[in-house]
């Protein structure tokens, strides 16, 4: 009975262990993001300068992080930094590396098209204005760019925690990883445990990242709605 | 880097290559039609259904395929329903894929004109009728460029097949390195595969949207 299962998940320390099991994947989620979008910023603003050789560096960098699954890189970075700089890194450092990796790529795509999808004639009237460097990009480049990375980088956001459920891969104690061990426990006296463990997971993912889709679905509305007066 | 290992492995990595190939293709081509039918039931608002749809695509958006992986594989038997790891792969590839198709459709959808609909209303043609001669093939040409994205998305999903141990790409390369501890040879085949097939795909797809752009323009 499917019933006989979910009391299960609320005995002893079940549920606990997989809150806690979820904070693990918000706190690599987290940091991916501080880490991962910061560095996306500035690879994302060194690609709108006029230097071929960024240019074609940093684009190169954006096609490796996009053609190789992020699962690979995963276990690319797991098994070959030790070797390669006789680090030994837990799993769950490896997992932040790779994860910030794949943002500031994805991210300084993002901050690239909002830059360039300001006019040049905003710049150039703030220089007529007399305004400086600083100031121009104080007043008038980010307060224009910004709204328009804002939807992108929130998807970004969900992205990130939707790709941490790859934690489990590498044997960090991640929500996925804690509910396999609940369910191995369990499931041979109760079969649908596995059901009502794996179901959680699946809401607990879906409570995190929805809202965020929803937000960045109304951020780009909005936009449009101010763009096309 | 020992070149012989890769080579007595090319066996392996070639099986695993071909069934990616299959397994994408299958996915994707699941995931276009259930990405058409739930566009379409939102784009004409269908009574019942348009709601379903949203709903639907919101919560295959919103959940990692792991997860997803994880509910149908190891989650549904605990209520009598068991599926084989293919089939439970494809299932959660068509179920992820199929949202993020309908999305893209939707956003090609919207790149029609008000007064091409109004025109074939005017003209007294049905929904199926506008659907199949003034919604799909106008929407179809906007929609590309992100149907492409979602192609080249849906296969290096298939690598996630392997917390479900279908013999895949990426699992392959897991299995041989369990086996033999030879990281760097694996994976650097397992890179190459992936590279084999996503770069002519990706330039293939580059080369179609320019295409269709002069189509949509008339150029």
């Amino acid at each position: 009975m499917a019933h006989s299962g979910i009391s299960i998940l609320f005995e002893g320390q079940n549920f606990h262990r997989l809150l806690a099991g979820f904070g693990v994947t918000l706190r690599v989620a987290v940091i991916v993001l501080l880490i991962g979008g910061a560095l996306g910023v500035v690879l994302g603003a060194l690609r709108t300068l006029n230097r071929r050789w960024l240019q074609v560096l940093l684009r190169g960098y954006l096609e490796v992080f996009r053609i190789v699954p992020t699962v690979v890189l995963l276990f690319v970075v797991y098994y070959i930094v030790p070797q390669a700089f006789g680090l030994n890194l837990s799993g769950e450092a490896v997992a932040i590396v790779t994860f910030a990796l794949w943002t500031a790529a994805e991210m300084s795509d993002i901050v690239r098209g909002a830059l360039i999808a300001v006019p040049r004639h905003q710049l150039e009237a703030a220089e007529a204005l007399g305004l400086d460097r600083t100031q121009q990009f104080r007043y008038v480049l980010l307060p224009q760019a910004l709204p328009i990375a804002l939807p992108g980088t929130i998807n970004l956001a969900t992205r990130i925690i939707k790709t941490t459920s790859l934690l489990l891969m590498i044997s960090v104690m991640d929500i996925v990883n804690v509910g396999q061990t609940l369910v191995e426990a369990n499931a041979h006296k109760h079969p649908a445990f596995a059901f009502w463990v794996y179901g959680t997971m699946f809401v607990m993912y879906y409570v995190l990242c929805a809202p965020l889709s929803w937000w960045a679905k109304h951020t780009e509305k909005k936009r449009l709605e101010v763009a096309n007066g | 880097m020992d070149w012989s290992v890769i080579q007595s492995s090319l066996p392996q990595f070639a099986a695993a290559f071909w069934l990616t190939l299959w397994l994408s293709a299958v996915g994707i081509a699941g995931a276009l039609v259930v990405g058409i039918a739930a566009s379409l039931t939102q784009f004409f608002r269908l009574p019942g259904l348009h709601q379903l749809a949203t709903g639907y695509i919101d919560v295959a958006r919103n959940t990692p395929l792991l997860v997803q992986l994880f509910f149908i594989y190891y989650g549904l038997p605990g209520l009598g329903i068991k599926l084989s790891a293919t089939a439970s792969g494809l299932i959660g590839l068509v179920f992820l894929g199929g949202s993020y198709m309908a999305e893209a459709f939707t956003s090609g959808y919207n790149a029609i004109g008000r007064g091409q609909l109004e025109s074939g209303a005017a003209l007294g043609l049905t929904n199926g009728q506008l659907a199949r001669y003034v919604v799909i093939p106008q929407g179809l040409a906007a929609a590309v460029p992100a149907l492409a994205a979602n192609v080249i998305f849906l296969i290096k999903e298939t690598s996630i097949f392997t917390v479900i141990a279908i013999p895949e790409l990426t699992n392959t390369a897991l299995d041989l390195i369990g086996l033999y501890y030879r990281s760097s040879e694996y994976l650097f085949t397992l890179v190459v595969a992936y590279a084999i097939i996503l770069i002519p795909l990706s330039w293939g797809l580059t080369t179609l949207e320019r295409r269709v752009r002069y189509g949509t323009f008339g150029h």
